[in-house]
């Protein structure tokens, strides 16, 4: 209870007119960057870190947190229009959100991953609030051979739980983990594939292949059947955000799995990607009809933003008790509170009580806002597809190059975009799904230092992998997931076995 | 507040025996460029340069910070290297100058770089769990008995966190194994999770940890102790950490953090960031900053210190060949 006398006391903080302004302005300025692809969370904050140096920390923070929510929120709003993710984590959303926009729904499918973004956010804030101190002490659990697992699983129910053929999953995964490794190798200290040039020298970056893979591919193959997008004027009304939210209760089976992945992963830090994959894949394996996932079906949008902002808003814990941050966002935060003055730490919670009650009620205040503002603003977001294609693709091109600039200020990046974008056409003509790529491509440095850091710690010894009860059921969950299709088959014959009259 | 500002420009400029200084200053925003990843130590003090110049009105330009981290620092390298003549581009180094090129052969010299002035250098302590071994005597005996290796915590691959690892086995005969992290956070946290059972990161590095009591700085790799006697935990401060060499294992080393300009970019402009940045080792941010995090506080610039990186290299060269770290 005393969690709750410090959150009354982080309103009282909060409330004053001038916080709340700034909190209206770094939302509207979110969501902004959220819909440009690759301008995204990270840059948005980055960009007006330099801002807030005059105001004090509080103020500063409440601007900055709500820059990234309406970043998170934002990012929903292209994949699901024109099948671009805005965010990295946004790229589970377009398998059912941009169907379901062509299907003439784009209104229902925006309130519906704005409506999920909020409740996976909101769980996670409950648990920031109630949970801090334990939650801290879990995440230290985590060495190499456990963060391995986590990455493990995470590809494991990819290929076994994946709609698409198996080798078409794994030869697509495997490209990915091929260019994860140019660039500079953490481990030996050595150059990988950058074959002498400089440009190679800071590897792919995963939101220029991202950017590439599904907003210009998308393009070409517009340009290829017919200069159209293809969706249909939505017409929103209150209506629409109503019939959906009154249907949520019938989803709160995946709602609260996504939510529970997404902060799960979010703490520990497996971000927010990683997140959104996994709670759109455990949704349609639990789905009574899988089938039907991927042609724009409104569950398909729910699991994975649920799973992304849970862990987007997630990761803010292991920032702030830690100093670790969990995502690319958090990690900016975790400058800027060095420049207010203010060491994320264990000591945080205890010495600058007014500043860490204030960020966690701004998560509250801020969501709640968010979602409003989005809502009123979902018609002039959907009013986008009424515009002609001829003038949409360019800008949308220019959008696209913008961003690929934007992460790392570099000209190369712009023609790797469209080396990526022409992949990503070429993919799509042959049936290989780009979602194993891109997550092999963000996750697969992560994972093979994860795995040479615990096999230097073992010297060698595979059974690292179960050396503890943490590590060893993510293991043997991540192996099972993987034979999960064999292992169902079997588990149906021996049902049918058992009971061969009633069939 | 004009007058004095403009003063200490003048003797700059003459100390600098640099006639041609003619005011020029930046007329778009300074990147400040760091090689390492968010929230490091380069990147704390970037943000703390950042943050000093503009509440006290050092330029009128803004400074902007800009992370390239990338393929362990090389990519600021060769950022800086690629824009000659840019005199909106600072870099904000320490050893990676004299270590990529050798270990990784990445094609840099930091002499393709005008160099601007060493601002402060950077201590490294040994650190074990606070549930670990109390003194370094204890600390390398268990080291020696332990069945498998300890596991030493650090920073990238073949650098400063593991050189040191490397004499430390050499001087007290204990083996470790070498665990290369991404940050010194993340090495940070890996001890305090019991992940390993040591570390040599920076003070800042560990400041937090230690404040929670979760790390124990066993000694500081240098000849003296550090200067700083506040208190940091509730008993102890800095100047409380024993050398190395008092406990008894002779290894010392301090890391150098500088500022650099692109290369071919005029003495005007070059006196313009001397200038810049010995005001900002003056401000009130700057000083609070080296006490926390335990910089010694150094300020060469010129024909110093070209002299000091020189020497320093040829160090850094040496404590390479000597670990075996030099790719053929």
């Amino acid at each position: 209870m005393e969690a709750f006398g410090l959150l009354v006391h982080g309103f009282a903080v909060l409330l004053t007119g001038k916080t709340l302004v700034l909190m209206m302005v770094g939302l509207v300025l979110g969501v902004f960057v959220g819909v440009l692809p690759g301008l995204g969370g990270p840059n948005g904050v980055a960009i007006l870190l330099p801002l807030t140096f005059t105001m004090d920390p509080t103020s500063a923070i409440v601007m900055l947190s709500c820059i990234y929510w309406g970043a998170l929120f934002g990012g929903a709003i292209t994949s699901i229009l024109f099948n671009i993710p805005g965010e990295a984590w946004s790229v589970a959303t377009t398998f059912d959100g941009y169907p379901m926009a062509q299907q003439g729904r784009a209104a229902e499918a925006l309130t519906a991953a704005f409506t999920s973004s909020f409740i996976g956010s909101l769980v996670a804030v409950l648990l920031i609030t109630f949970l801090a101190p334990m939650i801290s002490s879990f995440a230290l659990k985590f060495g190499p051979p456990e963060f391995f697992a986590v990455y493990l699983l995470t590809f494991c129910s990819f290929v076994g739980l994946g709609r698409e053929a198996k080798h078409k999953t794994v030869i697509s995964m495997s490209l990915g983990l091929l260019l994860a490794g140019v660039g500079m190798d953490t481990v030996s200290g050595q150059l990988r594939m950058t074959f002498g040039s400089a440009e190679l020298l800071r590897g792919i970056n995963f939101l220029v292949a991202v950017i590439g893979l599904f907003g210009i591919s998308e393009i070409l193959l517009t340009m290829e059947e017919r200069l159209a997008l293809r969706g249909h004027a939505a017409s929103i009304s209150l209506r629409v955000v109503l019939s959906v939210w009154k249907d949520l209760p019938k989803y709160w089976v995946t709602l609260v799995r996504s939510s529970f992945i997404g902060c799960w992963l979010g703490i520990t830090p497996g971000g927010a990607i990683a997140a959104s994959f996994m709670g759109y894949n455990l949704a349609k394996r639990f789905a009574k009809d899988p089938e039907s996932f991927g042609k724009g079906r409104i569950e398909g949008v729910f699991a994975p933003e649920t799973a992304a902002h849970a862990s987007g808003t997630s990761a803010l814990l292991p920032m702030l008790a830690l100093g670790i941050p969990g995502s690319g966002t958090a990690a900016i935060l975790l400058g800027g509170l060095m420049v207010w003055g203010l060491n994320p730490g264990p000591l945080l919670f205890v010495e600058h009580k007014d500043f860490v009650w204030g960020l966690i009620a701004s998560m509250y205040l801020g969501n709640v806002v968010g979602l409003a503002l989005v809502l009123t603003t979902v018609p002039i977001f959907a009013s986008i597809l009424r515009v002609p294609f001829a003038a949409v693709a360019p800008m949308i091109v220019v959008s696209c190059a913008i961003g690929a600039y934007a992460i790392q200020n570099a000209m190369f990046d712009i023609w790797l975009m469209l080396g990526f974008g022409v992949v990503g056409y070429v993919f799509k003509k042959i049936g290989i799904p780009l979602a194993p790529f891109t997550l092999a491509l963000v996750l697969g440095n992560r994972a093979e230092d994860a795995f040479r850091l615990s096999m230097i710690g073992s010297a060698g010894d595979l059974r690292v992998f179960w050396s503890n009860g943490l590590v060893g059921s993510i293991t043997t969950l991540a192996i099972v997931l993987l034979f999960w299709p064999m292992i169902e088959r079997l588990v149906g014959r021996i049902g049918q076995l058992r009971r061969p009259v009633k069939a | 507040m004009r007058i004095p500002v403009k003063a200490v420009g003048a003797a700059t400029a003459l100390l600098l025996s640099a006639p041609a200084f003619a005011g020029w200053e930046p007329t778009k925003p300074v990147e400040i460029v760091v090689a390492a990843g968010a929230g490091g130590a380069s990147d704390q003090m970037a943000r703390m340069m950042q943050a000093a110049i503009q509440k006290n009105n050092l330029m009128k330009q803004p400074m902007v910070v800009s992370l390239k981290g990338g393929a362990s620092g090389a990519e600021a390298l060769m950022y800086m290297k690629s824009s000659e003549g840019d005199p909106n581009k600072v870099l904000i180094a320490y050893s990676l100058i004299y270590m990529l090129p050798l270990s990784a052969k990445i094609p840099f010299n930091w002499r393709e770089l005008t160099p601007v002035s060493v601002i402060a250098l950077d201590q490294f302590v040994l650190w074990d769990n606070s549930a670990g071994p109390k003194t370094v005597k204890e600390f390398v005996e268990a080291a020696k008995a332990a069945s498998s290796p300890f596991k030493m915590g650090g920073t990238g691959s073949k650098r400063e966190d593991h050189v040191l690892t490397v004499f430390l086995e050499q001087k007290t005969g204990a083996k470790f194994s070498y665990l290369p992290y991404k940050s010194g956070g993340e090495a940070a946290t890996q001890l305090v999770g019991n992940h390993t059972e040591s570390n040599v990161n920076n003070p800042s590095e560990n400041l937090e940890v230690w404040r929670a009591g979760q790390v124990r700085p066993l000694c500081v790799f240098d000849k003296e102790r550090i200067s700083y006697t506040s208190k940091v935990t509730e008993t102890q401060s800095w100047a409380d950490v024993p050398t190395c060499k008092e406990e008894g294992v002779d290894v010392q080393y301090l890391m150098l953090r500088a500022m650099f300009l692109p290369g071919k970019v005029t003495p005007e402009q070059q006196a313009f960031y001397v200038e810049l940045f010995q005001k900002v080792t003056q401000t009130p941010e700057y000083k609070e900053y080296m006490e926390k995090q335990a910089l010694k506080p150094i300020f060469l610039t010129g024909k110093d210190m070209v002299k000091f990186l020189e020497e320093d290299e040829a160090l850094n060269k040496s404590l390479m060949t000597e670990a075996g770290f030099v790719a053929k």
